[in-house]
C-alpha cells in the first residue's frame, strides 16, 4: 500500500523498518537525538532502539568515522548522519583511505558496510560551506557507491538498499527534497543500486539529472511538452556506480543529450557522463551534447548573489529549445516559470535557517 | 613467569631476526614497497603481544611488522606480502604497511599516520555492545598522537568507557623530525592522555619483563573496569625511517644517540638477564636461535617462490557483491 509521505519521512521510516530487521544496524552523528532529530529523519528511532543503537557523538568527524568502520569490520552496520556534507569533509583520511580501500587492499577479506548520510542543499545564504555538493568527489573514489534519490519513493528503496549493501555507501539527500511529497510503499522495499530510473518517455532529447536536478528535468520537460518537445527524463539514482546502459539506450532514440549536475561544473560527474557518450554513443548523436551545472565559483550568502547563479528549469527548457532548434516566445516561459515564492528557497515550507 | 619469559624472548628475536632478514634481502628488489622495520623497538611488540589473547582485536600503523608477528600473525604470509604475491596476507593488495591475519585478531594496519587508531576504537564500540570479553589494542607512535584524529579518538573512547587498549611507542622521530621541535618541551603524552580522562602508564619500552607487566595490568584494569587504558612505551627506531639501512650519518640524529640507545638493545639485554637468572641455558638460547632461524628462512624461501597475482586480477570490483 502507498500513501503520500515526505522524502524525509521516507527516509526516517527506511531506517526504522531496517533497523526492526536487523540488530547490528547503528546510527549516530551529532543530534540524531536532538530535539530536531536531523530535520525529522531519525524523530523516534532512540526511543525504539535504545542509546546503545541511536546514539549523539562528539564533533569528531574524522574519528567518528573511523569508529563507523572499525564498527563495520567487526560485525555492526552503521549509518552516519552529518547536517551538512561541508563539515563531513573532515573525515576525507577516514572516507578515502581506510572505507573506500579496506576491502581491496586487504585482499578482499573484509568490507565495510557502512552507509554515510550528508545533507546537502543551495540557497537561503547556505553561502559557499553550508551549500557544496560534491558528489564527484566520491565518485572519484574507487570502492564507494554514492546514492542521489529523487523522489521520497526512492529515497526510502535506495536507502534501504544502502544500509544493506556490503560496501561504503554516500548517500546524498538534498535539503530542497526533504519536504516533498510522493507516493511510498509502506512495505520493506528496495531499490536497486546502480539502475537509472526514467521518469519519462519522450523521443526528442534525453535529460540526465540527478537528485534535485531531477525536479527542475521535471519542471522543464512540462513546459517543454507545450511546446511539443518530448524529453525523456532519466534520474540517475545513484551517481557511482552510473547505469549507462540505460543513458545510451535512451540516446539511441532521441539523438540528444543533456545532462544536468547539481556540482560544480569543473570536474563534475556532468563531465564525465558526456565523456562517455561521446566515447560510445558518437554515432547517434545528432547535436552536440550539453550540460548544466553550477557554475565555477562558490556559492554566495547574499540573497542577489544567487539570483542568477543556480540552473533552474527555465535555463533547462532555454538550453534544449536551443539545441533543437525551435524558437519559441520567450515571454512563454517567463509566465510558466514565474515563482510564487522567493528564488532561493524550495518552497513556502522552507523558511531557513537550514 | 618461565615459560613467559621465554615466549618473550622468542618473539623478540623472531621479529629481531625477520627485520635483519629483510634488510639484508631489500637491496635485491625483490621487496618493492616502502617497508619500516621496527629494529630496536622489539620488546614493546612483544610484551603487549603476549599480554592478549587470540580474541582481542588488533590494529597497527605503517611499521607494524612487530606488531602483527607479536599478535601471532601469520610469517610466511607477511613475509610474501612484502614480496608482492597472491599467497600474501592481503594477497599482494597492501604490501608491507598493510597487514592482516584475522584468525589472530590483527584486523589491520594501514599507511597514514593516525588512520587506524579511531578504527581501533569502533572495534571496541562493537566489542562493547556486544559485550564480549575482548579488548582492542591500538598501536601508535609518538607522531599520531599530533594527528587530530588521534585527541578525537581519545575522548570518544573515553566518553563511550570503551575497552580499547592504546599503545604508544614513543621512539622520538617522526620520520626525521625530532619530538623536541613537534612537542612542547616537557610535555609527557601519558600525562596528557590521563589528562583526557583514560588512565595511563608509561614504561621503559626496550624492557620486555616491564612492557608485559604494564601491559598485562591494563589489559586487566579494561576488562575490569570496562574502560580505556593508555600505555606509553620509550623506545629507539634503529634504522631509518623506511628502508633496510642506519642513517646516523645523514644529520637528523647523533651516532652517540644511537649508541646510548644500542646499549639499551631489548634483545640482547634479556638474554643477558634469562641466562643469569637461569631461566635458559646457553644451549637453550642456541635452540631457539636455530628453531627460529629455520622458521625465517622457509617463510622467505615460500614468498620467493610463491606466484604473483595475476596482472588482470588488478581490474578486478572493487565491491563486495551485495
Amino acid at each position: 500500500m502507498k500513501r503520500l509521505i515526505t522524502f524525509v519521512d521516507a527516509i526516517r521510516e527506511a531506517i526504522d523498518q531496517s533497523m526492526a530487521k536487523d540488530k547490528d544496524i547503528l546510527i549516530f552523528g551529532l543530534g540524531v537525538d536532538d530535539p530536531k532529530n536531523i530535520f525529522g529523519s531519525t524523530a523516534g528511532l532512540q526511543k525504539k532502539y535504545g542509546e546503545a543503537r541511536v546514539f549523539d557523538v562528539p564533533t569528531s568527524e574524522n574519528a567518528m568515522t573511523g569508529v563507523g568502520i572499525g564498527a563495520a569490520i567487526a560485525g555492526k552496520k552503521p549509518i552516519m548522519v552529518h547536517q551538512r556534507l561541508d563539515f563531513f569533509l573532515l573525515a576525507m583520511d577516514q572516507l578515502v583511505n581506510a572505507a573506500a580501500k579496506w576491502y581491496f587492499m586487504f585482499g578482499k577479506q573484509q568490507s565495510v558496510p557502512i552507509t554515510i548520510r550528508l545533507i546537502m542543499g543551495r540557497g537561503w545564504g547556505q553561502g559557499p560551506t553550508h551549500s557544496q555538493n560534491l558528489q564527484a568527489w566520491f565518485a572519484h573514489i574507487p570502492g564507494l557507491k554514492v546514492v542521489m534519490p529523487a523522489s521520497p519513493e526512492d529515497a526510502k528503496g535506495l536507502l534501504i538498499s544502502s544500509i544493506q549493501d556490503p560496501n561504503p555507501v554516500i548517500f546524498l539527500e538534498h535539503r530542497w527534497l526533504h519536504n516533498m511529497k510522493g507516493k511510498v510503499s509502506k512495505s520493506f522495499k528496495s531499490v536497486p543500486l546502480g539502475k537509472a530510473n526514467i521518469i519519462k518517455k519522450g523521443a526528442d532529447i534525453t535529460i540526465v539529472a540527478m537528485s534535485y536536478m531531477v525536479i527542475e528535468a521535471i519542471h522543464a520537460a512540462e513546459f517543454l511538452e507545450k511546446h511539443n518537445v518530448h524529453c525523456e527524463v532519466i534520474d540517475l539514482r545513484t551517481v557511482a556506480p552510473i547505469d549507462y546502459d540505460t543513458i545510451f539506450q535512451s540516446i539511441e532514440k532521441t539523438n540528444k543529450v543533456i545532462v544536468l549536475d547539481t556540482g560544480h561544473l569543473n570536474g563534475s560527474i556532468s563531465g564525465e557522463i558526456i565523456s562517455r557518450i561521446i566515447d560510445h554513443s558518437w554515432d547517434n548523436l545528432s547535436a552536440k551534447p550539453e550540460r548544466l551545472a553550477m557554475p565555477n565559483f562558490p556559492e554566495g550568502t547574499s540573497y542577489s548573489l544567487t539570483k542568477e547563479y543556480h540552473v533552474d528549469a527555465k535555463d533547462i527548457s532555454l538550453k534544449i529549445l536551443e539545441m533543437l532548434s525551435v524558437s519559441i516566445d520567450t515571454s512563454a516561459a517567463e509566465v510558466f516559470f514565474k515563482k510564487e515564492h522567493p528564488h532561493d528557497i524550495p518552497g513556502d515550507w522552507f523558511t531557513g535557517p537550514f | 613467569m618461565k615459560t613467559i619469559d621465554k615466549k618473550l624472548y622468542e618473539n623478540m628475536l623472531l621479529i629481531r631476526l625477520v627485520e635483519e632478514e629483510i634488510a639484508k634481502k631489500y637491496t635485491q628488489g625483490k621487496m618493492r614497497c616502502p617497508t619500516h622495520l621496527s629494529i630496536g623497538q622489539e620488546a614493546s611488540a612483544s610484551g603487549v603481544g603476549l599480554a592478549l589473547n587470540k580474541k582481542d582485536l588488533a590494529v597497527s600503523s605503517h611499521r607494524a611488522h612487530a606488531h602483527y608477528l607479536a599478535k601471532g600473525g601469520n610469517l610466511k604470509k607477511m613475509i610474501a606480502e612484502i614480496y608482492g604475491k597472491e599467497a600474501g596476507c592481503s594477497k599482494g593488495r597492501g604490501g608491507s604497511m598493510h597487514l592482516i591475519d584475522r584468525k589472530v585478531g590483527f584486523e589491520g594496519s594501514t599507511a597514514i599516520v593516525g588512520n587506524t587508531i579511531p578504527i581501533g576504537v569502533g572495534l571496541g564500540l562493537s566489542l562493547k555492545l556486544d559485550s564480549k570479553d575482548a579488548i582492542s589494542v591500538i598501536f601508535c607512535g609518538d607522531g599520531s598522537t599530533e594527528e587530530g584524529v588521534f585527541y578525537e579518538s581519545v575522548n570518544f573512547a573515553a566518553t563511550k568507557n570503551l575497552p580499547v587498549l592504546f599503545v604508544c611507542e614513543n621512539n622520538s622521530y617522526s620520520v626525521y623530525s625530532s619530538l623536541k621541535v613537534r612537542q612542547p618541551r616537557g610535555r609527557k603524552i601519558y600525562e596528557m592522555v590521563e589528562a583526557m580522562g583514560i588512565r595511563s602508564s608509561h614504561t621503559d619500552g626496550n624492557d620486555v619483563r616491564k612492557v608485559y607487566q604494564a601491559a598485562n595490568f591494563a589489559v586487566n584494569q579494561i576488562k575490569k573496569t570496562g574502560s580505556p587504558f593508555f600505555i606509553e612505551l620509550e623506545t629507539y627506531r634503529w634504522l631509518e625511517h623506511c628502508g633496510p639501512s642506519y642513517d646516523n650519518h645523514i644529520g637528523y640524529r647523533s651516532e652517540l644517540e644511537y649508541l646510548e640507545w644500542k646499549k639499551r638493545d631489548p634483545v640482547k639485554l634479556f638474554k643477558k638477564i634469562l641466562l643469569k637468572e637461569k631461566i635458559l641455558t646457553k644451549d637453550d638460547i642456541h635452540q631457539i636461535d636455530k628453531r627460529v632461524k629455520i622458521k625465517i628462512k622457509e617463510a622467505f624461501k615460500f614468498a620467493n617462490n610463491a606466484p604473483f597475482p595475476k596482472p588482470q586480477s588488478a581490474f578486478e570490483t572493487m565491491y563486495l557483491d551485495s
